[in-house]
């Protein structure tokens, strides 16, 4: 349990403190690398609590594509980002005042606060025996959860839309490769013979 | 673990929307032609029969999902008003679009899925699923606000809205994880409950305000108001058109099933929370609009002035009160689809015009159109035989019967305010020197500029089925 707890908050952290250091670092590329790191320490406290699918899912899904393609854009695209960043530390002793007392209200409110039973009944949801992880997921998500999967499909393929519509532009006049146009060629059409007079060129 | 297929009967409507939006995509990416036309009138067509299929499903309350889906009157009224408005802001574009020479027919493509995502919304039985269907629809809304993307002010617009948006859904979403953590449960029906259990539960009420600061994102309600007029006057008119109309109709829907069926035991906290938002948002509505020039701003206050009186009647959370609010929005559907005719018809040989003094004349340059604006504008004020007046008086009633007087009041003297910036313009299309002349309404313009009116005259002398339709609809929910 010790062991756990450490663990726990070596975990914690961990994300806090390359959270911050995603929004302070000087450098973009630093930046995304302290996110990866805050994913990786995401990852762990998901193992802690027993739920290794979400656990292996956060590091391929949003370290192995997501954080990867926001270095890709970090590094292509010429983005002054120190620049846009400037204000950031500058309100920072401000922000942190507000947080800190939204903080505090939110305790306050909170503190006095009796967790209702239901809520401990929902927590202790037990495992269920001889299951995987990813197995259990699946049967409540294809089962249980079919319409929202279906609803989320749904956002994604218009997400999907919108983004080709918003980026596809059809200029007039590019040359596009049509492989069965070039494949479709013969000599025929290909190649013309002239009979070229001498000193008189094509 | 048992595994049979959920009732689908009840979501037979948004799986037909889902699909056939699906097909027309298809089509239009596959067909080398440009075929944008037909799928115009196809998606049409699409609004068309779901809305009739939503006609023919059973009666009485149908749960489906796992309690995600729920199907009874209140979702059935809804859903046609929300797709009538769908279809009619589509058919509305086609002129519009074909004069400004743009031709995607991703636009009515996306105006289905967004409604189909209003649906989902309209019948939403716990958080997830709401949270699902505002998302589907807004995500759309986004990409249509933006959709003429070599305009800066569509882009801008689109920009704006998807940054603010993103923010209120964030909000939406703390609201819910607090409500989840504070009643053990997503459904509407155990939040209920539990809050039923439970005294003093301050946390609970933190995340309803939470909740409720999403949820006036979306009907556009103040304080979270800032968006609106920026984006309709950025979006292209059609888009404005369909804006002020589907997506506010949804998201009032939501608003009332939320407040009415998770929180009844609660009503006391969550009064003084829409009376407060109510009144900020008839009062600035009201005051904000008569500085404005430009008509589709001007529009946009009046829309949150309309959905700060159509608030009134769910302050009063009372059946009358809902009954009211499903009045209110279905007169107000009619107004604003008619006043948006007009503005699309606000067109010269050089392009579209958009300010206020652009109608000036407009009564002797075209009667017609000027006498139907006029009495359209009459009705947005409130002015007593036309149905807008009716709207107001349903809420108010259901206010007094509530005992929320000083509401009321207030709402009356806002609308008396409002009042004057409508005749303004009354005023400029009758009395100034008249200014060039527009070019003709097209053709389906006209037909649907005929309805509205007609609508708004006919339910003076014949408001029963109307009336009778909102008030099954309201008691379904309680």
């Amino acid at each position: 349990m010790t062991v756990a707890a450490l663990f726990f908050y070596m975990f914690s952290a961990g994300i806090i403190g390359s959270a911050f250091m995603v929004i302070s670092a000087r450098n973009p590329v630093h930046a995304v690398l302290f996110l990866i790191l805050a994913f990786f320490n995401g990852a762990g406290i998901f193992l802690l609590l027993g739920a290794e699918f979400l656990a292996m899912i956060l590091v391929i899904v949003y370290v192995g594509a997501v954080a990867v393609l926001f270095l890709f854009v970090v590094m292509m695209l010429d983005v002054d980002f120190a620049e846009l960043k400037q204000g950031v530390l500058q309100y920072l002793p401000i922000g942190a005042l507000i947080g800190l007392l939204l903080f505090i209200e939110l305790v306050m409110v909170l503190g006095g606060w009796v967790i209702s039973p239901e809520v401990v009944r929902v927590v202790e949801t037990p495992m269920v025996e001889g299951m995987e992880n990813t197995e259990a997921i699946g049967r409540l998500l294809y089962t249980k959860y079919v319409y929202l999967f279906q609803t989320a499909g749904m956002i994604l393929l218009v997400a999907m839309i919108g983004a080709i519509v918003l980026t596809l532009h059809h200029k007039p006049g590019v040359r596009r490769q049509n492989i069965a146009d070039q494949v479709a060629r013969d000599p025929k059409t290909a190649v013309e013979l002239r009979d070229v007079k001498p000193g008189q060129g094509v | 673990m048992t595994e049979t297929l959920p009732n689908l009967v009840p979501a037979i409507p948004e799986i037909i929307l889902g699909c056939g939006a699906m097909l027309l995509l298809m089509l239009g990416a596959f067909r080398t032609k440009d075929i944008s036309e037909g799928i115009y009138s196809l998606c049409v067509l699409l609004l068309l029969v779901a809305g009739a299929v939503v006609l023919f499903i059973p009666g009485g309350t149908q749960v489906t999902f796992d309690g995600g889906f729920v199907f009874d009157e209140f979702a059935r009224f809804m859903k046609i008003l929300t797709m009538g408005a769908s279809a009619l802001a589509i058919i509305m574009s086609r002129s519009y679009f074909r004069a400004e020479k743009f031709s995607r027919f991703e636009y009515p493509i996306l105006i289905v899925l967004a409604t189909a995502g209003m649906m989902l919304m309209i019948s939403a039985g716990n958080m997830m699923s709401l949270y699902m269907g505002l998302e589907l629809q807004s995500l759309a809304l986004y990409v249509v606000a933006a959709i003429q993307r070599d305009s800066t002010r569509a882009t801008e617009a689109g920009l704006k809205y998807f940054v603010l948006g993103a923010l209120a859904s964030g909000m939406l979403l703390y609201g819910i994880s607090l409500i989840y953590g504070f009643t053990g449960s997503m459904e509407f029906t155990e939040i209920a409950h539990a809050a039923t259990n439970d005294h003093g539960n301050i946390g609970l009420v933190f995340g309803l305000v939470f909740l409720l600061a999403g949820l006036a994102f979306k009907v556009s309600a103040v304080p979270f108001h800032m968006w609106t007029p920026d984006v309709y006057e950025g979006a292209p008119t059609p888009v404005t058109a369909f804006f002020a109309a589907a997506p506010k109709i949804a998201a009032m829907a939501i608003f009332i099933r939320t407040m009415i069926t998770a929180f009844p035991t609660i009503a006391n906290d969550w009064q003084q929370i829409i009376v407060f938002i109510s009144i900020a948002s008839m009062v600035l509505g009201a005051f904000a609009a008569i500085g404005q020039r430009n008509i589709k701003r001007l529009m946009a206050y009046s829309s949150i002035g309309h959905m700060g009186f159509a608030l009134v009647g769910l302050a009063a959370g009372s059946q009358a009160g809902v009954r009211g609010v499903i009045i209110y929005l279905a007169i107000y559907v009619a107004m604003t689809v008619g006043t948006f005719v007009c503005i699309l018809a606000m067109r010269r040989s050089d392009g579209m015009v958009e300010d206020i003094d652009d109608l000036a004349g407009l009564g002797k340059n075209n009667p017609m159109m000027g006498f139907l604006l006029a009495m359209l504008l009459f009705s947005l004020a409130g002015i007593p035989p036309l149905a807008g007046f009716f709207g107001k008086f349903y809420v108010f009633l259901a206010a007094i019967e509530a005992e929320l007087y000083t509401l009321a009041i207030i709402g009356v003297l806002a609308s008396v305010v409002g009042a004057f910036y409508y005749l303004r313009i009354i005023k400029i299309i009758y009395f100034d020197e008249p200014a060039e002349r527009f070019v003709p309404m097209a053709s389906e313009l006209r037909v649907i500029l005929g309805v509205a009116a007609l609508f708004i005259i006919l339910f003076i002398v014949y408001p029963s089925p109307l009336i009778s339709a909102a008030g099954n609809a309201a008691s379904s929910l309680f």
